[in-house]
Order: C-alpha cells, then sequence, then structure tokens
C-alpha cells in the first residue's frame, strides 16, 4: 500500500537535496562562496583603492556588503538559474507529482537557499573576523532579519524569471541583474554614495534596501525602518507576481 | 481489489490557445490492467496523461483517479500515483542513484532500492550523473522513480523510448509484474509489438478523441478480413488475379498487401496468376492484420 512520508521529512528531503545540488556545483560554489571571499579580501586588502568608510574600518564597512552580495547569489542568481532548467527538463513537473508536491517543492527550495545561506555566512564571517571585522553585537540578530526579507524578495525574483522566460534567457539575465545590482544598486557602494539620481533609486531596489540594512545593523546596531518597507514590498510583489505568473510547462 | 476503475475520463477537453488538443475524450482504466494509448503524434496523447497526473486542468469534462480529482484532491491522490514523464524530469547533476534515493524519501515505505536497481539493470550507471546517461539508461531511471514508492495506478508516457531490446523485454516483465500486483498501468507508446505483448486494452486516440478501443484481438479481428503478403516483381495487377473485393496495395517496390476474404481460393488464383505472368512469389505469407495494420487504417497512412 502506497503511502507519503511524513511532511516534515519530505521537504527535509528536498531541503538537502537543493542544498546539495548547489554546494557541490563547482560553478554556483565559484559565485556563491568563493567570488564573495576574493571581493572581501580584496578590497580590503587594496588600500590604493579608495573607499568613504565614514570613519568606519574597511573591513567594517565592507563585510555588510559582501553579505548581502552573497545573499543575492544564492537566493536570486543561483536559484534562478537551478529553477529555470529543472523546469525545462520537467524536474519541477516530475517531482510535484510525487507526495512532496507543488508546495513541498517550494518550501525546500526555501530552505535549501537558507542553507547555503548560513554555510556563506560562516565562511564570509570567519574570513571577516580574521581580516579584523567588528561587528556591533547588537545589530547581528537584526542583520539575519535583513537576510530573511531579502531572501524572500530574491528568491520570489528567481522564481519569477525561472518560472516565464526560457533556461538560456535566465542563465543570461539572472548574472546580469547580479552584476547591474551589485555595481550600481547599492549593495557594496551604499547607495548615497552613487552617482546622481541612481543614489536615489539605489534605496527602492531589494539590493539598496538589503545593502543598506546589512551595513546599518552591523555597524550601527540599528534596522533601518526604510529598508525593512522596501524589502516586504517586493518580496510581497514579486512572490505575488512568481504565484500568478510561474508556467510549470 | 476495489470494483471501481483506476481511472475514468468522460468528455476530457483540453485546449491550447483556444484549439482544442484534447476533445471530448472518454476513457476507463481497471486495476490488474495494462491500458496502451496508441495515436500519431500530437493525437493528445500526452495531454491526456498529463491531466490525470494532475499536471494540467481540464477545459472540460472530468476525470478522475482512484475516484479522485487530480487537481483538487492531488494531495490525497499523489503517493498513490506514480509517474514517468515523457521528457524524463530528472534532474541532471545528480547521480542516478541519488535521484532514485531522493524520490523514494517521499514515501513512507518505498521499495527496496537494491532490488529495483537489480530489476532494471541500474547498477552499472548507479553512481554516473544523469547528464552523461544515454536515453535508454534515462528512461530505466524515470521507470524506476515512477515505482518506488509502490504506486496503484502508474502512468508511463513513451517508456520504451530510446531503449534497446533488452532493456524493453526488462521494462515489460516489471510492467507486467506490476500489473500482477493489481497496479493499473497506463502507457502511450508508437510501438505496435509494444503495444500487443502488454497490453490487456487498447485505446487509439486521434484528433483528441478516442476512435477505437478493446483488446488487441478484438481490435485485429474486428475486421475479419485477412491479409496475404507478397514479393514478387514490382508493377503487377494483382486485381486482375483476384478481382472485386479485395483491396491490392504495394507499399514498396515488388512488396504486396492484399486484404479482404483471403481464402484458399484467393491464394490459388494469385499464385496461378503469377505462374501465367512468368514472375515467382519469394515470399507470400497468409495472416491476421496486425495492430500496425489497423492503427494505419484508423488514423491513415499520411505523414503529418
Amino acid at each position: 500500500m502506497s503511502a507519503p512520508a511524513t511532511t516534515r521529512r519530505r521537504v527535509a528531503a528536498q531541503t538537502s537535496f537543493e542544498a546539495r545540488a548547489i554546494l557541490r556545483n563547482g560553478e554556483q560554489l565559484l559565485v556563491t562562496i568563493i567570488v564573495p571571499v576574493l571581493v572581501l579580501v580584496g578590497l580590503t586588502k587594496a588600500t590604493g583603492i579608495d573607499l568613504d568608510t565614514g570613519g568606519a574600518s574597511r573591513i567594517d564597512f565592507l563585510t555588510p556588503g559582501i553579505l548581502a552580495l552573497a545573499v543575492m547569489t544564492t537566493s536570486f542568481t543561483s536559484q534562478a538559474i537551478a529553477s529555470s532548467f529543472d523546469r525545462r527538463n520537467g524536474v519541477l513537473r516530475l517531482l510535484s507529482t510525487t507526495p512532496l508536491g507543488r508546495g513541498g517543492l517550494l518550501a525546500g527550495k526555501v530552505l535549501g537557499v537558507l542553507v547555503v545561506e548560513v554555510v556563506q555566512v560562516t565562511v564570509i564571517g570567519l574570513t571577516a573576523l580574521v581580516l579584523g571585522w567588528r561587528p556591533d553585537p547588537a545589530g547581528i540578530p537584526l542583520a539575519l532579519v535583513a537576510v530573511l526579507l531579502g531572501t524572500a524578495a530574491f528568491t520570489s525574483l528567481a522564481l519569477l524569471v525561472a518560472g516565464t522566460l526560457r533556461a538560456e534567457a535566465v542563465l543570461a539575465v539572472a548574472n546580469l541583474l547580479l552584476l547591474v545590482l551589485a555595481v550600481a544598486g547599492g549593495v557594496v557602494v551604499p547607495a548615497e554614495q552613487l552617482p546622481g539620481p541612481m543614489a536615489h533609486v539605489a534605496l527602492l531596489l531589494p539590493s539598496g534596501a538589503l545593502g543598506e540594512a546589512m551595513r546599518e545593523t552591523l555597524l550601527h546596531g540599528v534596522l533601518p525602518a526604510w529598508s525593512v518597507v522596501v524589502l516586504v514590498a517586493w518580496a510581497a510583489a514579486l512572490g505575488w507576481g512568481a504565484s500568478r505568473l510561474f508556467r510549470w510547462h | 481489489m476495489p470494483a471501481s476503475p483506476a481511472l475514468e475520463i468522460s468528455g476530457l477537453v483540453k485546449r491550447y490557445s483556444g484549439r482544442a488538443v484534447v476533445d471530448g475524450l472518454d476513457l476507463v482504466a481497471h486495476h490488474g490492467q495494462v491500458t496502451a494509448v496508441l495515436g500519431p503524434n500530437g493525437a493528445g496523447k500526452t495531454t491526456t496523461i498529463e491531466c490525470c497526473e494532475g499536471l494540467r486542468e481540464p477545459d472540460g469534462g472530468t476525470v478522475r483517479v482512484l475516484g479522485l480529482d487530480p487537481v483538487t484532491q492531488a494531495r490525497d491522490l499523489r503517493p498513490r500515483v506514480g509517474v514517468m514523464l515523457q521528457d524524463g524530469g530528472l534532474p541532471t547533476g545528480v547521480r542516478a542513484h541519488e535521484m532514485l534515493a531522493h524520490v523514494a524519501r517521499m514515501y513512507a515505505d518505498p521499495r527496496d532500492l537494491g532490488e529495483l536497481t537489480e530489476r532494471l539493470g541500474l547498477g552499472s550507471f548507479a553512481r554516473t550523473t544523469v547528464r552523461r546517461l544515454s536515453g535508454g539508461q534515462r528512461q530505466r531511471l524515470a521507470l524506476a522513480a515512477a515505482v518506488v514508492g509502490r504506486p496503484e495506478v502508474v502512468f508511463l508516457d513513451e517508456p520504451s523510448a530510446g531503449m534497446d531490446p533488452q532493456t524493453r523485454h526488462a521494462v515489460w516483465d516489471l510492467v507486467r509484474e506490476l500489473r500482477d500486483e493489481g497496479v493499473a498501468v497506463v502507457l502511450t507508446t508508437h510501438l505496435m509489438d509494444e503495444a500487443e505483448d502488454l497490453a490487456d486494452q487498447v485505446v487509439v486516440v486521434d484528433h483528441g478523441r478516442v476512435i477505437a478501443q478493446g483488446s488487441v484481438p478484438a481490435l485485429v479481428s474486428s475486421a475479419e478480413d485477412r491479409t496475404l503478403r507478397l514479393e514478387t516483381a514490382p508493377g503487377l495487377d494483382l486485381h486482375e488475379a483476384l478481382g472485386a473485393g479485395f483491396v491490392v496495395s504495394e507499399p514498396r517496390d515488388g512488396s504486396y498487401t492484399v486484404t479482404g476474404a483471403v481464402d484458399p481460393h484467393a491464394v490459388a488464383a494469385v499464385t496461378a496468376w503469377l505462374a501465367t505472368n512468368g514472375a515467382l512469389a519469394t515470399r507470400l505469407t497468409v495472416g491476421r492484420r496486425t495492430l500496425e495494420d489497423v492503427f494505419l487504417d484508423l488514423t491513415g497512412r499520411n505523414l503529418r
């Protein structure tokens, strides 16, 4: 007689399946962990590159932005690419016919992203600590809230893109968008330091809001309300869009 | 064994951008039987199966699998249904055995993976990533994934595509065993010998409707005509030998098919006529029509 495993076991299995798929893929590992660590070490050591750190040490100033960037690589770029190819190859359809279902598949994806983020934050955080990073202890739990909000917004964006575009297009869009958001979206470079109108635009982007939230929490121990509003709004809008527009076929 | 049918489709309609791909299709499949759905490409087979799997929502009619609605009662149904998609649906980056183990984790009491691996000969490529498997190997893995949860109904969309004959027979053995255990197996296929060997019931679909159904013997003999196949010199007018009441075709040069009331007299008439005309029959067989003959008669010989 056929019977399903419990919901918890199914979602746990999918979570570990998703996390392992990301962590064992060379390209994904490069984008999600190695590149952020290299950028962190590079920008911290390359004192020849001028940074307006607002009085903070270089490492204290850079680490929050790099963590925000790392969150984006996993929850957006890597998730969008993986999901779009899974969609094209019928993986999403096949798994949705097993007891896992569509809901369990989605839960497993989101939790899988969070597992990878734990690995990222640990590796980047430890590297930063070795380099002399001293975050505001009061800001750490608040930064985790920002990470969760950012993950919600960017995973929704990933699924929206993966569920509506062809896999090859997603490959291009996901990488390009990450680059644009990282450079001009106020992630590593604070929005207020961006030229002209970009300074205002960046604060409205999920990338700018996440970068801002990470810096304010880890540098000063406060979570800016504006960033929370922006991230919640993006998460709601993108989540709604993804749930309406996602095509399984 | 439940007496109600495992699958009951009535008046199913599914449209893609306004065009009806499935157009009033009725189908019943029972426990302990293999039901083969035959049809030309684009006949609506896969769409019908996908409506049964809950992957597509019908635009009209009803689908009941084990008495349940595949869309609204999917949660109750999923554990009891096994699915093999036409395009596989296997994640490409993992090893074959990891994929199977992963699907098995979705069930409380999955089949023994070792036994299933042996049955389908998955052992030789268990540690190979799915991306590097051949078409036939992927099909076997997908089949294993479809049955690992001990389903009561199995939907197999072209299960033996890309398989070598040895593999195909291993797959057929497994399908027969599932049937004998009381599982309802519904498969689509282009292989007439697959349908003839396996199916308890054949359903021929074209233009989104069922145009014929029944057991293979019933379908093949429903036209009581026999067939005479003949190989000899090309371009002969065999009508001269047989007269009215027979249909003669020459699908390849020198290869003739005669259908009609092929009795001993008709065979004698043909061979006598050949002798008169100095033509030697290098091959002559008389038999029932095959499922392929029936299929081509029903769906036409034109390419689409």
